[in-house]
């Protein structure tokens, strides 16, 4: 099963555009993403720019609006993520147990959908749409 | 924590440690089935202290300093016993310290060859291929023998004891735990993809019993073949077999239909191919053209697989390409199940009457006297040409040859199909 590990550093929902982690911290990072890719549990990772860069797309009345960031709101900002492929969600939290994280740095674990986690209904609706597709 | 969620924990850094320990304790005392009850001592007595001390901070170093001081008993020991063997004479209470030092140090340095040794050691072509593959779930997988008899579907007690054979073989034939080197590491190399990718099919196109796809068995397998493509990131084969298993991978969801029946490819929706191995798997395959081509046969498979990943629909797919891969193929691994995939290339590329040529060709393939694909590409293409009657004959013996359900069911449908043209041609 595959769980993303969503990386919540302290204080990026507020970084500046150039914030960028330190060499050590770099360092810590690419021995901790050797070890999942060692261990053969890794699919994806990507580190994402600060948030004061990004743009968030919402629709207000049905029209679409677009607001740049930073984004005063928030309290906390996506540093990058990874995504696993491990057989149990026990596991997911013994690998985000031993990433390299700062004070108060957060990691969460969530578990990505699989078709077998919808109901038979919709998993049949789904597999009809593609038979009306071919 | 509540003792459930420990126990979840335990089982969680178990399989995340297993082949580590198991790796670092073989080099140590030179026999793998003893490395692997050091390890086991060590998780039972997790199992009974954690509950109660709560998990340590660094789990894996525990389980390794428990197991190490183990090790180190049971060394001694031995060393005591030989020492009597030796002399009778008293000898000096020897120096412990010091060797618990070299010892501790010797665990410390490079994993990653440990757990090379312990892959080759546990493919060693000693064995017989069911078990390696018994023996590499459960020492490098950490798998217990239960899960590995449920995704085989065979009894535990015979997992247990072809567990149990295969390590007495090992000893007993003074296999040393070591990675081949110059000439015997193709050949050994070899038998390691074998057993990655027997993992993988039986969870791929299950052979046996009533699911067709065991997915838990292909995890597997991919998890072990990045395990070796991490260990060895230049062997073109071994990245070959990674994307190979990726990209096949990518259409499990695609694969059947919500009550279970196998949907084949040319019939898949392609939106339901995951796009994430997908990329894995043609990165990987980049890779190998950096390296030096794709010239084996993993690494070959895998870019024929990549010829389906790349087209968005079934009218896009290079067919010419995969032909020309599987003449290539043919050349590197003779085998009439390859010459059967051409036929089907070519009969997708040039038409149904120039693959029948080469399949009429196969007929007397001693190889393929009980390989049900060979009636069912059959019937596929005498139902392309028109030839229905013959096509329902070439259904029907397949689906008497298949031992999968799903696939048998499916076959009969299509007899049954090409029973009713035949009868509408008349």
């Amino acid at each position: 099963m595959r769980f993303m590990m969503i990386m919540l550093p302290a204080g990026y929902a507020s970084a500046p555009a150039g914030k960028r982690p330190e060499l050590k911290a770099i360092e810590k990072m690419m021995d901790y993403n050797m070890s999942l890719q060692q261990a053969g549990v890794l699919l994806a990772m990507d580190g994402l720019h600060p948030a004061s860069t990004g743009a968030r797309v919402t629709t207000v009345n049905g029209k679409v609006k677009v607001t740049d960031g930073p984004f005063a709101e928030a309290k906390e900002a996506i540093g990058g993520y990874w995504v696993l492929d491990v057989g149990s969600r026990a596991e997911a939290i013994a690998w985000a147990s031993r990433c390299p994280l700062e004070p108060g740095d957060t990691i969460e674990v969530r578990q990505v959908f699989e078709m077998t986690d919808f109901s038979p209904d919709v998993q049949k609706a789904v597999a009809d749409m593609h038979s009306n597709c071919a | 924590m509540t003792g459930s969620d420990i126990h979840r924990t335990i089982e969680a850094v178990w399989r995340i440690e297993s082949a580590r320990l198991i790796a670092g304790l073989a080099r140590m005392v030179r026999d793998v089935g003893l490395a692997e009850e050091l390890a086991q001592d060590a998780l039972v007595a997790a199992l009974e202290r954690w509950p109660q001390s709560g998990v340590p901070d660094n789990p894996g170093a525990w389980l390794m300093t428990t197991a190490k001081h183990r090790a180190i008993d049971q060394l001694r020991r031995r060393k005591l016993i030989e020492r009597k063997h030796e002399s009778l004479i008293h000898e000096p209470e020897f120096e412990p310290t010091d060797e618990r030092l070299e010892l501790e140090a010797m665990l410390d340095e490079d994993i990653g060859d440990d757990l090379l040794r312990l892959i080759f050691t546990a493919c060693h072509p000693v064995l017989s291929a069911e078990a390696r593959a018994a023996l590499t779930l459960r020492l490098l997988g950490g798998l217990t023998t239960d899960e590995i008899a449920r995704a085989f579907l065979v009894p535990e007690p015979t997992v247990a004891q072809r567990i149990v054979r295969a390590k007495r073989t090992l000893t007993e034939k003074n296999i040393p735990y070591e990675v081949p080197r110059g000439e015997e590491r193709d050949e050994r190399l070899a038998s390691v993809l074998e057993v990655l990718y027997l993992i993988f099919n039986e969870g791929y196109a299950a052979t046996s019993g009533d699911d067709w796809i065991r997915p838990e068995l292909c995890n597997e397998a991919m998890r072990l073949g990045r395990v070796l493509a991490a260990l060895a990131p230049d062997e073109p084969e071994v990245l070959g077999l990674l994307a190979l298993m990726e990209i096949q991978a990518s259409r499990l969801n695609a694969r059947t239909t919500s009550s279970g029946e196998p949907i084949l490819l040319p019939n898949q929706d392609r939106s339901r191919w995951d796009p994430l191995l997908i990329r894995r798997g043609l990165t990987a395959l980049d890779r190998i053209e950096k390296l030096r081509g794709a010239s084996g046969p993993y690494a070959l498979q895998a870019a024929i697989a990549a010829c389906h990943a790349r087209a968005r629909t079934v009218d896009e797919t290079d067919w010419s390409r995969i032909a020309s891969l599987y003449a290539v193929l043919a050349t590197v691994m003779p085998s009439p199940i390859v010459e059967l995939n051409r036929a089907v290339a070519v009969a997708m590329a040039s038409g149904p009457a120039a693959g029948l040529a080469l399949i009429d060709a196969l007929a007397d393939e001693p190889q393929l006297r009980n390989y049900h694909l060979l009636p069912s590409v059959r019937g596929d293409l005498l139902s392309r040409l028109q030839r229905h009657d013959e096509a329902r004959h070439e259904f029907e013996r397949a689906a008497s040859m298949t031992r999968n359900t799903r696939e048998r069911q499916m076959l009969e449908r299509r007899a049954a199909a090409s029973a009713q043209a035949a009868r509408a041609q008349a």
